[in-house]
């Protein structure tokens, strides 16, 4: 659609230019003072310049928590984006009771509160009270989530599939929705395999969908923190201590503000950095869909 | 043959899906000591007392009180901003818009850890801590971007003849956007309201450090039981599934929108 250029609209957007600057750029201003300063209490602040930035950069356990966290990313990525296809490629295409009762229980886990979401999977996975963790005691598994670290790192990636896996369908099911009818005709008159029919016609109008599928579940599981929280609180010992739970520590355990709040900005610098190569190649590719 | 397969496929995931659920549900009707004692695939003596717990002690139900009250707050906040707004990035061009959009988009991508403790300075210093606005002013931060790019991709597919027409037709644009515009992107706004609904819903990291007494969310409250008095797995199973049951009904209500929404309007 053609827009009409109007300087006027941005008395339109004024209402939300001035929420969010009350509840962005104040708050990030403050971060911004503390990353450049140094205190002995009292409230009496001195300058340091960019000493935390190199305390931070050179950090390891900065290093090791970043380590940790890209991994864990890459790792759901990687399962939840395949399975999400897989599963939408399977939904019900006619609507009636049953696609809703699908939709409507694969849409559940969403909605749960991120720290129930925690708890749940806290009792799930207990070898004394819970079904997963009984199953595999059971069966001869070594597991424990709250000793074995490799235990805890499977505990929270099921979790973590278990949890979004279904933002992943539902985004890939609204885009296989959106195919007319008529693609699927001519390509059974082509006798396309049904491997061509996927590789040539739903993934292409599924790939906006699919590019922001990949945004959401980047940016947020780059920023988990309320889920391991509840289960492991990072542990075994710094086991499943991702970026936020780090700085939450630094920040509110140990009130490191200098640190934190250089911390802070390099880790919202990172987020927004791959964020914008994702947004970037989102709009060109709206572009070229028209 | 091929229909099997695909029901196959979604009664596995479906019962992957569910079976945590269960568990829990399972969990909050035994007592505590069969909880302890015996592991059973289903309650041997069912009981309600958990949920009894739940519902007389002002501690727990308040902090339902709290958070839906805040998520409320928040979604018409939210909601009534982003209108126009969306309005005004779907219909003109102006200078720097496409900044503005995106300036807008990376707070939906900053990391609530990094603005829990300012957060926490900013609202007390204005006296605000502990009151349920902070939580719905502390959660526009990510809910306000994301109503405006889900209603902004929605108001794109409406014909801009359509307002062209009304204004033709005498109307002003107030009456055009309350009585023409609003019912065409219903659903938008239907599923607008229900992101903000959920993602206020399931916070946990900043309705936890704005508030402490008054104003404490059931997230909150979930976690600071578990810590404080050793773990009662009965009432914290059954406030779990507590928590569910709001989510569950709103999905109910938008399950033909939930998709496209979920596409952020833009498929």
């Amino acid at each position: 659609m053609k827009k009409t250029p109007n300087q006027k609209a941005w008395f339109m957007v004024l209402p939300v230019l001035l929420l969010v600057a009350f509840s962005a750029i104040i708050p990030l201003m403050t971060v911004v003072n503390y990353s450049v300063q140094d205190t002995f209490g009292n409230n009496e602040f001195f300058w340091v310049g960019l000493e935390w930035f190199e305390e931070i950069l050179h950090s390891e356990r900065i290093h090791d928590a970043l380590g940790r966290q890209a991994l864990f990313t890459l790792i759901i990525l990687s399962i939840e984006i395949p399975l999400g296809i897989f599963v939408a490629l399977h939904m019900p295409k006619k609507n009636g009771l049953w696609s809703s009762l699908c939709l409507v229980l694969v849409a559940l886990p969403l909605l749960i509160p991120w720290n129930v979401v925690g708890t749940i999977w806290q009792i799930f996975g207990r070898i004394d009270i819970g079904l997963l963790g009984y199953t595999l005691d059971k069966m001869g598994f070594d597991y424990n989530y709250t000793q074995d670290s490799f235990a805890a790192w499977a505990t929270i990636i099921i979790m973590d599939v278990w949890h979004w896996t279904s933002l992943v369908v539902l985004l890939s099911y609204a885009g296989l929705k959106s195919i007319p009818d008529a693609y699927y005709q001519a390509a059974k008159i082509d006798q396309a395999s049904r491997w061509s029919i996927f590789r040539y016609i739903e993934l292409p109008k599924m790939k906006g969908v699919l590019l922001i599928a990949v945004l959401l579940r980047f940016m947020d599981s780059f920023m988990i923190y309320t889920e391991p929280f509840v289960v492991t609180g990072g542990g075994p010992g710094n086991a499943t201590t991702f970026l936020s739970i780090d700085l939450v520590k630094m920040a509110i355990g140990q009130f490191d503000l200098g640190p934190a709040a250089a911390f802070s900005l390099i880790y919202f610098l990172v987020i927004l950095l791959i964020s914008w190569v994702f947004y970037t190649i989102m709009v060109h590719s709206d572009k070229e869909a028209g | 043959m091929k229909f099997n397969k695909s029901a196959l496929v979604m009664i596995l995931y479906i019962l992957f899906l569910m079976l945590p659920i269960y568990w829990l549900i399972n969990m909050s009707l035994k007592t505590n000591q069969e909880i302890l004692s015996t592991f059973s695939l289903w309650p041997n003596q069912l009981t309600l007392d958990n949920y009894m717990v739940i519902f007389t002690d002002p501690s727990w139900y308040g902090g339902y009180i709290n958070s839906i009250t805040y998520v409320i707050m928040n979604t018409v906040i939210s909601l009534s901003v982003a209108l126009p707004a969306a309005y005004a990035f779907s219909r003109y061009t102006f200078m720097g818009d496409k900044h503005l959009f995106f300036w807008l988009l990376t707070n939906r991508m900053a990391p609530p850890a990094v603005f829990a403790l300012p957060f926490f300075q900013l609202y007390s210093s204005v006296g605000l801590f502990d009151t349920h606005i902070a939580v719905a002013l502390a959660h526009t931060l990510f809910n306000v971007p994301l109503a405006v790019w889900i209603l902004e991709g929605f108001m794109r597919g409406v014909p801009k003849e359509i307002d062209e027409t009304a204004y033709i037709d005498g109307y002003g644009f107030f009456t055009f956007f309350r009585k023409i515009f609003m019912p065409l992107i219903a659903s938008g706004i239907g599923v607008a309201a229900f992101f903000c609904f959920m993602f206020s819903w399931v916070e946990l990291l900043l309705s936890r450090t704005l508030t402490s007494v008054d104003a404490k969310s059931i997230a909150a409250t979930m976690t600071r039981t578990a810590s404080a008095s050793g773990l009662d797995w009965g009432v914290l199973a059954a406030a779990g599934v507590l928590t569910i049951i709001p989510g569950a009904l709103v999905i109910y209500f938008v399950r033909n929108h939930i998709a496209k929404g979920f596409a952020l309007g833009r498929v």
